[in-house]
């Protein structure tokens, strides 16, 4: 038959003769080394052809490259700054102003959102029908919006709708909300304040070591020891007893409506509130899902096990869910922490001083020195992403169940 | 058991008439009793669900309060007290919502500064794509891959044809003109398109044995992830120019789509290595076996697994895109939120922010919501563990 015959055409004449060589082109390892030095050859190329590109535009066009820019003084004041800035300063000393601003909207951003987001993913979760709708309506609608416009809706018909200061709307006759911002009482630290944070810290350092020695303990004896309640009741009493002693040296000074703003206290202008408002809610309802998806991938086998080996229902929580819901909130939720962070650079669409206004805005339009611009402002936030997530992968590797 | 073979069990009633008998069943004969009415129908259900102690009672008012807080003025505000007939801002003169502003500006809304009379061309496109879509949405109809391939590479080509016109005696429209949702739905498709296959074979690139391209991809998709969409979009508007030789100019929006791009790949890789990670060993092991070269392998036995996979985390990216793609605004493009904050600047028409911005919201949540809803579906009807 045809097929036989081709077969035995196809073996080796005699065993004598050396066996044909196979060609180079069907090892696998030379067929490797030569693709990768094609595509590393083509992306060298290409980057060769963007930087040419790129010097001779620039230098038609007459900018000047390099960092030198960042001494220059910047010429332009911000509105809102944690440290000192005046326009005299350079454009290093602005664009740490605008880290600075950015980090504190992701600061706060990720700690309310955590909250926020905690309680609706609980309540998501609720035997209370109402409850759990509620928040799936929540979670239904905030999630389906576009953060940019939950944004502008908060800034533009929100917070700059609101009255002016002479009709702005008290709360609790201290804090007071108009269409400059959101005044707060500032806290006016006395001399001997200094002992109350001292003294938490104490505490926190005590409550660690109690729980070490309560843990080598059981360990040792099985004897237990209310390591929470007490660790608790340390952290809260330590500062308190130093402020009773000290008599409580901090004082508030209040705002107050003179002429046509408010003098005295924090005022925080709308941009951030918005922002933080926009941020917060939006973020919280992704957080809600993941803290469900976390709380329901622990399985009902679990809890009933925990039961049927006598723990109590609180100890079960603490000891058997949480743990293991953590093992799988923990990744996504540092995400979402990232995704904040990110996303806090849409300050620059309602003119909040973040990174991105004041460096790839006012400072690229100053300077025209748009590789280094961006490219410092990508560094940054490159920089924060990589570290977190490197912190995360170890954790991850940490936490990660070990199996036979 | 039925109730028959209960009742003939029964001591027979009448013979005990009169006397007292405490047990007028044999022991485990009594017919199951109704249970008892407060925990059946709307009582029962109103007890264990938002009575049933305290505390849910307490919540269950909370919740309440918190609808009576925020539903009435809403409705009133959007429905009952809104005007909806007139044509300029003086018939805006009731409390509630002023829908009179969409209607004025409902077509640049829509279409941007499209001309009027080239409309047709739009509509056209989106009756294609919608027909298109819902043929592939729908399940269990023959030929999907052939009408697949049509959306994928057809249908972009006649709709980029229909949209810009210049040729077939169609005039000209430049890209300056296109906005609204219109552009919106420009910018997703495009990202969604070209965003696939990219993301595809930068997954497999960071899961490639090579070294070097493994590396590639990596600093490809963590450069990609780790910026903010703005950013990339501030680069693809101000450096993209620096990049390119004298002469060449790209058109804003181009350069916008590709800033979008090639962020989406970078999340659409991540998304699919999810995938690849996820198909054991073994079937790697099988398909190398079977003496398959490595694109047949990953075409014929990985990917598909791979893919089906993950469509809902693919969904969820194009929800995610959807909605980053209104970031365009900030370069100056008129996509639907551009164009919603565009007609609030409007001299005539002042302070109407809370109705545009709702509007635009509508019409971004009914987008993501389907999306949300059909990604859903498709994650119970992949389902296939227990």
């Amino acid at each position: 038959m045809a097929e036989t015959s081709d077969v035995a055409s196809r073996r080796p004449p005699s065993p004598d003769a050396p066996p044909a060589r196979p060609s180079r082109w069907n090892d696998p390892n030379f067929r490797a080394l030569v693709f990768q030095g094609i595509t590393l050859g083509g992306v060298i190329l290409f980057a060769i052809f963007l930087v040419n590109n790129t010097m001779a535009n620039l230098e038609r066009q007459g900018i000047a490259s390099g960092f030198g820019f960042l001494d220059d003084t910047a010429g332009f004041s911000i509105g809102t700054s944690l440290i000192p800035y005046q326009e005299e300063n350079s454009y290093g000393r602005a664009f740490l102003v605008g880290l600075l601003n950015t980090l504190l909207v992701s600061v706060i951003g990720v700690v309310l959102a955590t909250l926020m987001g905690f309680i609706v993913g609980v309540a998501r979760l609720s035997k209370n029908w109402l409850i759990s709708q509620i928040a799936m309506v929540y979670v239904e609608v905030i999630r389906n919006l576009p953060l940019l416009l939950q944004l502008f809706f908060w800034y533009f018909a929100v917070l700059r709708a609101l009255p002016s200061p002479r009709d702005s709307i008290p709360l609790w006759e201290s804090f007071f909300l108009n269409n400059r911002g959101f005044s707060v009482p500032r806290p006016l630290p006395e001399a001997d304040f200094w002992l109350i944070p001292v003294a938490l810290l104490v505490a926190i350092a005590a409550s660690f070591l109690v729980a070490r020695t309560a843990k080598r303990r059981q360990d040792l004896t099985g004897e237990q020891f209310p390591v929470l309640s007490a660790n608790i009741g340390m952290i809260i009493g330590l500062p308190l007893l130093a402020a009773v002693l000290t008599g409580f040296p901090l004082h508030w000074e209040y705002p107050e409506l003179r002429g046509f703003n408010f003098q005295g206290g924090i005022t925080l202008i709308p941009e951030l509130v918005s922002l933080v408002l926009a941020l917060t809610i939006y973020t919280a309802s992704f957080i809600a899902e993941i803290v469900r998806a976390g709380i329901l991938s622990v399985s009902k086998g679990q809890t009933e096990a925990a039961y049927s080996v006598g723990l109590q229902p609180g100890l079960t929580l603490r000891k058997v869910i949480i743990p293991q819901a953590l093992r799988v909130i923990i990744p996504p939720l540092t995400s979402q922490y990232l995704n904040l962070t990110k996303n806090s650079s849409l300050a620059a669409a309602i003119a909040y001083p973040d990174l991105v206004l004041i460096f790839a805005g006012i400072t690229l339009n100053q300077t025209g020195q748009a590789v280094e611009v961006i490219g410092i402002t990508m560094a940054v936030y490159l920089t924060i992403s990589l570290s977190i997530s490197f912190f995360m992968n170890v954790y991850n590797k940490r936490m990660a169940l070990v199996e036979r | 058991m039925t109730d028959k073979t209960v009742d003939a069990h029964r001591i027979d009633p009448p013979s005990l008439a009169g006397t007292y008998n405490p047990r007028p069943y044999e022991p485990g004969t009594h017919p199951d009793l109704p249970p008892p009415g407060n925990t059946i129908g709307l009582q029962g259900w109103l007890r264990q669900n938002l009575f049933s102690s305290p505390l849910n009672t307490l919540a269950t008012l909370v919740g309440l309060y918190l609808i009576w807080l925020t539903l009435p003025p809403l409705l009133s505000w959007a429905i009952f007290d809104a005007d909806w007939r007139g044509s300029t801002a003086e018939d805006c003169s009731s409390d509630g919502a002023c829908w009179v502003f969409i209607q004025t500006w409902f077509k640049q809304l829509m279409y941007g500064r499209y001309p009027d009379e080239e409309l047709w061309r739009i509509n056209l496109s989106y009756l294609i794509g919608a027909i298109g879509i819902g043929y592939l949405v729908i399940p269990d109809l023959p030929r999907k891959p052939w009408v697949g391939a049509f959306m994928l590479i057809v249908f972009p080509a006649i709709a980029l044809e229909l949209f810009t016109g210049g040729e077939f005696g169609l005039p000209a429209v430049e890209t300056a003109r296109w906005g609204g949702l219109f552009l919106t739905l420009v910018v997703a498709s495009v990202g969604i398109v070209f965003s696939l296959p990219l993301g595809v074979l930068l997954a497999l690139g960071r899961r490639s044995d090579m070294p070097i391209i493994r590396a590639i991809s990596v600093a490809f998709i963590e450069f990609w992830r780790g910026v903010p969409l703005i950013t990339v979009l501030f680069m693809a508007s101000v450096m993209f120019p620096l990049f390119m030789p004298e002469g060449v100019n790209f058109d804003k929006l181009l350069r916008a789509l590709f800033g979008v791009m090639l962020f989406a790949s970078a999340y659409m890789a991540e998304v699919v290595r999810g995938g690849l990670q996820a198909i054991p060993k073994g079937q790697y092991e099988a398909a190398e076996s079977l003496g398959l070269s490595y694109w047949k392998m990953m075409g014929l036995i990985i990917l598909p697994q791979a893919l089906k996979m993950v469509i809902p985390g693919i969904v969820n990216t194009f929800i995610g895109l959807f909605k980053d793609t209104t970031l365009v605004s900030i370069i100056g493009l008129f996509d639907l939120l551009g164009m919603a904050q565009a007609a609030l600047t409007n001299p005539d028409w002042p302070g109407y922010a809370a109705e545009s911005y709702v509007f635009a919201g509508l019409v971004f949540w009914v987008f993501c919501f389907a999306m949300s809803r059909y990604s859903q579906y498709l994650e119970r009807k992949l389902h296939t563990g227990h």
